[in-house]
C-alpha cells in the first residue's frame, strides 16, 4: 500500500484519458445496475409463505373458469390447511392505460397471504361491507384514493347483471406488503367476491383459480397430485402448481427477458472491455521508460506486476462502484416512472457487479502488467 | 476548391496512418457498433410485433364484440346477436349470396412450448366455415384445412414453429377430447400464431353458448360508417364495431411503445459511452500526430481544415463501426421468430424486423457519436501552438 501514492500520479498521468475511461467504465455499471435490477423484478423471488401456496386453475387454460362446488372437495385432502379462491375481474379505471390487476376474493385470501398487513379495523369492515375493496398502499398512492372513497371500475368482461357495465366498490382499507421489496405487489385490487357474484351475469357460481395453503410445504407435490386426482376425468380437470411455478410459467409466456438482458449487458461489458484494455495498455507503452528505471532502482518483477495490475483494478473499482451508485438512484426514477414498480440494485447486483469489476479489472491489467513485468531494462531504457 | 484539397488530404494523411493506432482506432468502431447494434435489435423486435399485428387488420373488415371488451377474450356475444350481427349493411356477399362473415369463438388452450418446455398459452380460434374467404390472405401450406363438425384443427405456421406437438397429423388433448390436427396455414400476420377449427366443435368443447366475435367482410373501406351506425343503434345489441386495422394497431400499442423506450434509453446510455471513447481514441490519434499537424500549419495549411479532416476521420470511422453494429443484428436478428403474450391472453408469434429505415436510423446515431467524440480533439488540434508541437519530443 506504500505505492498508493505512485499507482495514483500514474493513473492521472493524462488526465483526459483517465477521466474519459472512468465515464466509460461509469456509463457499463450504470447500465449494468439498471438491466440488472429489471432483470431482478422479472425473476420470482420466494417468500416462506410462497413455498406453502398452491395454486389450481384450469387445466384446459387459465381463462377457463372451475366450479365453486370443488372448493369443498379441496378442502378435505389431506395436508390442506386452508383454500381461497379468487375470480379476475379485468376492469378499467378511468382510461385504459390505467392498468392494474383487480380481482374479487373469498372471505379467508388475507389469512392465505398474511405477507401483505392489513390494519385489524379496516379487516373489520371488508368483512362487514358488501360493497368493499382493498387496494395496495402503491395503488392508492397512484390515484389519490383514501379509505373511504368510492371507485367506479368498467368492467370488461362481466357487465353487471342490472345491464349497467359500471361497477362501484367502497375503499375499506389500504394493505402493505410486509417486505419493502415486493412493493410491486401493492398494485392491485381485491374486492369481495361474494358481490361479484351476485352482480355479474355471465359464469355464476365458477371460480377462476383456488389458491390451496398446505399444512406442510413439503408435502406441496403430493397435495397438488391427490388434488388433480380428484377432477380428473371431469368436465373441468384442474392443473395444480406450487405458485412459483405458476408465477414464473406465467413470465416466461411474456419472453425470454433475461436473456435479452444478459445479451445486451454481454454486449456492453465487452466493447467496455475492450475501451479499457486498450487504454491501459497506451499508459503502460508510455511508461516503459520509467519501468526500467523503477526496475534499475530494485523494484522486483512482482511488484511491478502488482503496481499495474492495482492500477487497473482501481481504476475499473472506483468507476464501477460510481457506476453502480448511479444505477441505484437511477433505479428510483425508474420505479416512480414506471406506475410503482419496484426497481432496486440490490445486494445481489452489487455483488455480481463486484465480481465483474475484479474480472474487468484483471482482464484488462494482466496483459500490460505481464508486459511490464517481461521488460528487459537494457532494451527498455535504450526504446527511447 | 483549395480548401477542400487540404481536408482530403489531411483526412487521408490520418487513415493511413490508422494501422499504426489500430487498437485506439478498434474502440471508436466496435463502440459505436455495440451501440447500433443494441438499438437495432430492440427497435427491430418492437417493429416486427407491430408489424406482424397490423398485417392483420384491414380497411375493409369489420369486427364486432361486446362494448367495453378490450379484447375478443373478453367479449361475449350470444348467437342470437350474430346473426343480428351478420344481416348488418354493408357487408359483402359471394357467388351464392351468402355474407362473408364469420362469428369465432376465442379460447386458450395450454401447450408446452419449444423454447421453454413449459406450457404457455395458444390461442385457438373456432371460425365459420367461411372463414378463408374472409381472410383470403391465409392459405393451407401444408395438410389440408379442418372440416366442419369435426374436432380437426388448421395449425398457424407460427404457432407450430413455438409449440411442441403442433405437426400435421398429430393429436392434442382438449379437456375431454382429443383433437387432430390436420394442415398447417399461413398468413404472414398475427392469426399465424392460433389454431382454427370449426367455431361450433370449439364450443363444445369449452362448454360455451355464445360466441366472442364476429368479423365481416365490407363492400368496401367506406362502408364501415354504414355498417357501425346500423349496428350501434340497433336496441337489440350493445356492441362496439371497430375495422379490423384499428383493433389490431391497437393490441399492438402498448408493447410497441415500451420496446421502444426501452431500446431508445439503453441506446443513448451506451452511445455515451460510445461518446467517450471515442473522444478517447481522437485524443490519443492527435497527440500522436502533433507534429505532423504542426507541420502541416506551418507549410501554410489553415485551422480549419485540420478541425474538418480530424472530424470527418472520426465521422469515417464511427459508420464503419454503424455498419458493422448493423450487419451484425441483421445477419443475427433479421426473421428471428419469438414471441410474448398478446391481447388475448395467448403467445404471438413474431420475427425481428431490421428495416432499411431502421438501419438508416442506427448510421445516424452512429454519424452523431462520431462527430460529437470528433469535436473536441479537433477544437484541440487546430489550437495546437505550432511551434511548440514541433518542438515536442514525445
Amino acid at each position: 500500500m506504500k505505492y498508493l501514492h505512485l499507482i495514483w500520479a500514474d493513473l492521472f498521468r493524462k488526465k483526459t484519458r483517465t477521466t474519459l475511461t472512468v465515464l466509460s467504465i461509469v456509463v457499463a455499471f450504470l447500465l449494468f445496475g439498471l438491466l440488472d435490477a429489471v432483470r431482478v423484478a422479472f425473476t420470482v423471488h420466494e417468500s416462506v409463505e410462497g413455498a406453502s401456496r398452491l395454486i389450481t386453475s384450469s387445466r384446459l387454460s387459465i381463462i377457463q373458469p372451475l366450479p365453486y362446488a370443488d372448493l369443498g372437495q379441496i378442502q378435505h385432502v389431506s395436508g390442506v390447511e386452508a383454500v381461497a379462491y379468487a375470480n379476475w375481474f379485468g376492469g378499467i379505471y378511468q382510461d385504459r392505460k390505467n392498468f392494474f390487476a383487480n380481482f374479487a376474493v373469498s372471505p379467508n385470501f388475507l389469512d392465505v397471504y398474511p405477507e401483505f398487513l392489513l390494519p385489524a379495523a379496516q379487516k373489520r369492515a371488508f368483512a362487514a361491507t358488501r360493497t368493499a375493496a382493498l387496494v395496495g398502499e402503491n395503488l392508492a398512492k397512484r390515484f389519490g384514493w383514501k379509505v373511504g372513497d368510492k371507485i367506479p371500475l368498467e368492467a370488461t368482461i362481466f357487465p353487471a347483471a342490472d345491464g349497467s357495465n359500471t361497477w362501484t366498490f367502497d375503499l375499506v382499507g389500504i394493505f402493505r406488503a410486509r417486505d419493502r421489496q415486493d412493493r410491486a405487489q401493492e398494485d392491485q385490487m381485491w374486492f369481495r367476491y361474494d358481490y361479484f357474484d351476485e352482480g355479474r351475469m355471465l359464469d355464476k357460481g365458477s371460480v377462476g383459480w383456488y389458491v390451496v395453503k398446505v399444512a406442510d410445504p413439503r408435502h406441496a407435490d403430493k397435495v397438488a397430485g391427490a388434488i388433480d386426482k380428484l377432477f380428473a376425468n371431469s368436465d373441468a380437470e384442474t392443473k395444480t402448481e406450487t405458485e412459483k411455478q405458476f408465477s414464473m410459467d406465467f413470465i416466461k409466456q411474456m419472453g425470454d427477458i433475461g436473456l435479452i438482458v444478459t445479451s445486451i449487458m454481454g454486449a456492453v461489458l465487452f466493447t467496455i472491455l475492450l475501451l479499457t484494455g486498450n487504454t491501459m495498455s497506451q499508459a503502460v507503452r508510455e511508461r516503459i521508460p520509467e519501468l526500467a528505471v523503477l526496475k534499475t532502482i530494485g523494484f522486483s518483477n512482482q511488484s511491478l506486476l502488482w503496481l499495474i495490475l492495482i492500477e487497473s483494478l482501481l481504476l475499473v473499482g472506483v468507476a464501477g462502484v460510481i457506476g453502480l451508485l448511479l444505477a441505484s438512484i437511477g433505479a428510483g426514477v425508474l420505479s416512480s416512472a414506471f406506475r410503482g414498480g419496484a426497481f432496486t440494485v440490490g445486494l445481489q447486483s452489487w455483488l455480481t457487479g463486484i465480481v465483474l469489476m475484479l474480472l474487468l479489472g484483471v482482464g484488462v491489467g494482466l496483459p500490460p502488467a505481464l508486459r511490464a513485468m517481461r521488460l528487459r531494462i537494457v532494451d527498455a531504457l535504450g526504446a527511447h | 476548391m483549395r480548401w477542400l484539397l487540404q481536408i482530403v488530404e489531411i483526412t487521408r494523411m490520418g487513415l493511413t496512418t490508422i494501422p499504426q493506432r489500430l487498437g485506439s482506432t478498434l474502440v471508436i468502431v466496435v463502440g459505436i457498433a455495440g451501440v447500433v447494434g443494441v438499438l437495432i435489435a430492440l427497435l427491430a423486435m418492437g417493429e416486427g410485433f407491430q408489424s406482424v399485428l397490423a398485417k392483420a387488420g384491414r380497411m375493409d373488415e369489420a369486427i364486432v364484440m361486446r362494448k367495453g371488451a378490450s379484447a375478443e377474450l373478453n367479449s361475449g356475444l350470444s348467437r342470437a346477436d350474430t346473426v343480428l350481427i351478420t344481416q348488418g349493411p354493408g357487408v359483402l356477399r359471394n357467388a351464392d349470396d351468402k355474407p362473408i362473415v364469420s362469428a369465432e369463438v376465442v379460447v386458450v388452450a395450454n401447450l408446452p412450448k419449444k423454447s421453454t418446455a413449459s406450457d404457455a398459452n395458444v390461442e385457438i380460434r373456432g371460425v365459420g366455415p367461411l372463414v378463408w374467404a374472409l381472410r383470403d390472405h391465409s392459405h393451407i401450406i401444408e395438410g389440408r384445412a379442418f372440416e366442419p363438425g369435426k374436432r380437426e384443427l388448421t395449425v398457424g405456421k407460427g404457432a407450430r414453429s413455438e409449440f411442441t406437438g403442433l405437426e400435421t397429423g398429430a393429436t392434442i388433448h382438449l379437456g375431454q377430447q382429443d383433437w387432430k390436427v390436420v394442415g398447417i396455414f399461413a398468413s404472414g400476420d398475427a392469426h399465424e400464431s392460433e389454431l382454427w377449427g370449426d367455431a361450433e366443435v370449439v364450443q363444445g368443447a369449452y362448454h360455451r353458448a355464445g360466441y366472442q366475435s364476429v368479423t365481416l367482410k365490407l363492400t368496401s373501406a367506406d362502408a364501415f360508417d354504414t355498417l357501425k351506425a346500423a349496428l350501434s343503434t340497433d336496441p337489440r345489441l350493445t356492441v362496439d364495431v371497430q375495422r379490423t386495422r384499428d383493433y389490431y394497431a391497437t393490441q399492438s400499442e402498448d408493447l410497441t411503445r415500451l420496446i421502444r423506450i426501452l431500446g431508445v434509453a439503453i441506446a443513448a446510455i451506451m452511445a455515451v459511452g460510445a461518446v467517450f471513447g471515442a473522444l478517447n481514441t481522437m485524443y490519443t490519434a492527435v497527440s500522436t500526430r502533433s507534429r505532423e499537424i504542426a507541420t502541416l500549419r506551418a507549410i501554410g495549411f489553415s485551422a480549419s481544415p485540420v478541425v474538418l479532416a480530424i472530424m470527418l476521420e472520426s465521422a469515417l470511422l464511427a459508420l464503419l463501426g454503424g455498419v458493422i453494429g448493423a450487419g451484425v443484428s441483421w445477419f443475427m436478428f433479421d426473421k428471428v421468430t419469438v414471441s410474448t403474450l398478446g391481447a388475448n391472453f395467448s403467445q404471438v408469434v413474431f420475427a425481428f424486423k431490421v428495416s432499411p429505415q431502421l438501419i438508416g436510423n442506427g448510421l445516424l446515431w452512429a454519424l452523431a457519436i462520431g462527430l460529437l467524440g470528433g469535436l473536441f480533439p479537433a477544437l484541440a488540434a487546430a489550437r495546437l501552438p505550432v511551434t511548440m508541437a514541433l518542438r515536442d519530443t514525445a
